[in-house]
């Protein structure tokens, strides 16, 4: 009896001490040295809100970008991350993939199935994967220059502007945000 | 070289450098040393003071798991209690409703353990106030609880015979004070420059660029992150863990991420040594502990990075790899890296799904936690490998014919019954339940449990088991486990991982402890050389992978040929 009464006291404490403090602490310090007050870096055009940097949006236009496959609740939704947790050799899911593919050399006819990279057919693990690799932007800057009635060498030069190197130019991948990719587009042709 | 390789190559030395001079940093605060955080010394006193504990006081080990059992089990109370109320507590700007009986049950269970399964969703299964008082609470206690069995366990072998291992409480805070607290407050700074959101504001609601409407959850984020990584936690704040973005938004946040991961468990190798010191000894157990890292690592990388051969069928470009439930921003290499980091510490966070994962990344993943020693959880990890260590050093004695010794002290038949035990005990919790799950989903109707057919479906069911008996909480979340069968049997088999091994290796340090000490003499069986360590590998293997071999093979190998 008596140890439980300290594994009350302890734990009451503790929660003082870190649920409290702790997160006082950190919350303290991003209110204050982060410009966005400790929340989520969101991307204004003429003060409206378009979007979070971080999380995927879905686009359709073809005067965009588009973002990977997302699974996250019926697509893109940010209350409800995840991704497919398909096998490898799921059948439903190789349709799906094929589906995609099929989608793309649709809406780019120029593009052999070999110069599609995979990312831009697989959902992410969160299904609000920002980013899209480098071969997926540049397969896209066709399609997207005939759209916009732009050279497509203004586009690759977008893209070019936006990419993202690897940390140092030594660590991790190369990527492209697609929401910043696209603001930039929009940007360009005002 | 390609950067996403040089990526983890860096992370790899960098952890590992790191974790040296950490390791003689917690010796010291375990044996009251001077450290640069003694300022720290009159909050922990009036802490002491306030609950009425007399930190000086020794236990024997009796008396250190009785605090350590008592304090655990009324943390289950008080979660299961405020996870079965939340929706009426306050700190709920989102509405969120209070969990089910059942639901209430596993979550309490699983973060008590430092487990930290999850069947709901981060951002709807939970409120802040029950992120913050429940979640974020255990993710400290419960971490520190393993460190401080380590401690007592560290004590034990520290003196030549004592009766006492030390005080359980003084310990734990220590490990939560000087130890868990500092590292988190350094991370979490780190995740929030690097854009994790650290708020209580609630969902942002956006006009996408091309009109439509997005919710986006945030929170109190970074804390909560920061701690789950470095007390080997896992439980995320968001469903998708750290592949969320606001989980782990760069390449920088997941190096930093995978490190922490790793750092304390890695640390403790060395602390052993240095408490003891034994230095020889941790070096031989980091090194077996290590190399067996570096096998499995290789394996799931050239996995994930030669990507899937079905896709490659339908001739579409993976030069990148196997990029389902994968994140451009961290890429293959590093995901398939942290699955083993993950794995083998019994942290349990993901940056990548891997039920989307190669069958042969799941065999080792598995195999860790299956293993349960490749550096293992914070604490509990070591003391897990220790046990593999009598049974080798049994099985030896056996060979040359010379009683059973260890660090000057007789390892006689009761010793030898708990490590078998505990050795067993693990498979067992394992297959047995996998067996009875595949029972009913066999000769029951409407138990629709599985997300994949075939092989892989018989992986979803070994790994989530797999998963609990090691304390892991990684899942392969195509198994839908939210339900009653589910919450119950993991939440069992959670609580008989967890304290069955941990009361065993409190006692088998108690027990030896207070034995009589005879010091070296030629005919004593050396521990800390490269053929000793060699047998303790080959005994793990022996014993911990063999037993699941027949399983592997039904489940991740099949899969693999079948490609």
């Amino acid at each position: 009896m008596k140890e439980l009464l300290k594994s009350i006291k302890i734990t009451l404490i503790l929660c003082v001490f870190l649920s409290i403090s702790y997160i006082s602490i950190l919350w303290l310090v991003a209110r204050f040295a982060t410009s966005n007050n400790g929340n989520a870096e969101i991307i204004a055009i003429d003060n409206k809100i378009v979007g979070v940097a971080n999380i995927a949006q879905e686009f359709k236009d073809p005067r965009y970008f588009m973002s990977r496959p997302s699974c996250a609740g019926s697509g893109y939704d940010a209350t409800s991350s995840g991704g497919s947790n398909k096998a490898p050799a799921n059948k439903e899911y190789l349709a799906i993939v094929e589906k995609r593919i099929l989608a793309i050399l649709k809406t780019h006819p120029y593009l052999e199935r070999d110069d599609i990279p995979a990312d831009l057919v697989t959902a992410s693990g969160s299904g609000l994967d920002p980013d899209i690799s480098i071969e997926g932007a540049l397969i896209q800057s066709k399609r997207i220059a005939e759209a916009r009635n732009v050279s497509e060498n203004s586009v690759i030069r977008i893209i070019n502007e936006t990419v993202e190197k690897p940390y140092l130019g030594l660590l991790g991948p190369i990527k492209v945000n697609v929401l910043k990719l696209n603001i930039a587009l929009d940007t360009a042709q005002k | 070289m390609n950067t996403e390789f040089l990526g983890i190559a860096t992370q790899f030395v960098l952890t590992v450098a790191l974790s040296y001079p950490l390791g003689k940093y917690i010796a010291k605060v375990y044996k009251g040393e001077k450290t640069i955080l003694d300022f720290l010394k009159p909050a922990e006193t009036i802490m002491f003071k306030l609950s009425g504990i007399n930190p000086e006081l020794e236990m024997n080990w009796k008396r250190f798991l009785k605090a350590l059992l008592i304090l655990n089990l009324f943390w289950f109370i008080w979660g299961f209690a405020l996870l079965m109320t939340q929706g009426i507590l306050p700190l709920n700007p989102d509405g969120n409703i209070s969990q089910s009986l059942d639901l209430a049950f596993n979550t309490s269970i699983s973060f008590l353990v430092n487990c930290n399964l999850q069947h709901y969703s981060g951002e709807s299964g939970l409120t802040y106030f029950t992120q913050l008082f429940v979640v974020m609470l255990f993710q400290f206690v419960t971490a520190a609880t393993g460190m401080a069995a380590l401690a007592g366990f560290m004590k034990a072998f520290g003196e030549k015979t004592s009766k006492t291992i030390g005080n359980f409480y003084k310990y734990f805070i220590l490990s939560i004070t000087r130890i868990l607290l500092p590292l988190s407050l350094l991370v979490g700074i780190i995740l929030i420059i690097q854009g994790v959101p650290m708020t209580f504001e609630g969902k942002i609601h956006i006009s996408t660029l091309e009109g439509s409407h997005q919710v986006i959850s945030q929170g109190p984020t970074a804390a909560i992150v920061a701690i789950k990584q470095l007390g080997t936690n896992g439980g995320g704040f968001f469903g998708a863990n750290s592949s969320h973005p606001l989980e782990n938004p760069t390449y920088i946040s997941n190096f930093v991420e995978n490190i922490s991961i790793l750092l304390i468990p890695m640390a403790m190798v060395f602390a052993f040594g240095f408490f003891t010191g034994k230095k020889k000894l941790a070096f031989t157990i980091f090194s077996v502990m290590l190399s067996a890292f570096i096998i499995v690592t290789s394996i799931s990388v050239y996995q994930e990075y030669s990507g899937n051969p079905k896709l490659e069928s339908m001739s579409i470009s993976q030069s990148h790899g196997a990029m389902e439930g994968k994140e451009v921003r961290i890429g293959t290499v590093a995901t398939a890296y942290w699955g083993i980091s993950t794995t083998a510490t019994s942290n349990g966070s993901v940056n990548g799904m891997h039920d989307s994962m190669m069958p042969l990344s799941n065999m080792v993943q598995m195999l860790n936690m299956q293993v349960n020693t490749w550096f293992g959880g914070v604490g509990v990890g070591f003391l897990n490998y220790f046990t593999f260590i009598i049974i080798a050093v049994f099985i030896s004695g056996l060979m040359v014919g010379r009683t059973p010794e260890f660090l000057g002290k007789k390892i006689e038949a009761k010793e030898i019954k708990i490590a078998s035990f505990i050795a067993l005990l693990h498979p067992f919790i394992i297959l047995a339940p996998t067996a009875i799950a595949l029972y009913l989903l066999l000769n029951t109707s409407g138990n629709n449990w599985l997300g994949n057919e075939g092989y892989h479906g018989f992986s979803e069911i070994l790994y989530e088991f797999t998963s609990s008996a090691a304390n892991n909480g990684s899942g392969m979340e195509g198994l839908n486990d939210n339900n009653t069968f589910w919450n119950i049997s993991t939440a069992i088999i959670l609580v008989a991982g967890r304290y069955i091994p941990i009361i065993g290796q409190v006692a088998l340090g108690g027990l030896l402890a207070e034995k009589q000490y005879t010091s070296d003499s030629k005919g004593t069986l050396k521990t800390d050389t490269a053929t000793f360590a060699t047998l303790t590998f080959v005994i793990i293997m022996i014993i911990a992978a063999l037993a699941f071999f027949p399983a592997q093979v039904l489940s991740t190998i099949a899969e693999h040929l079948s490609l």
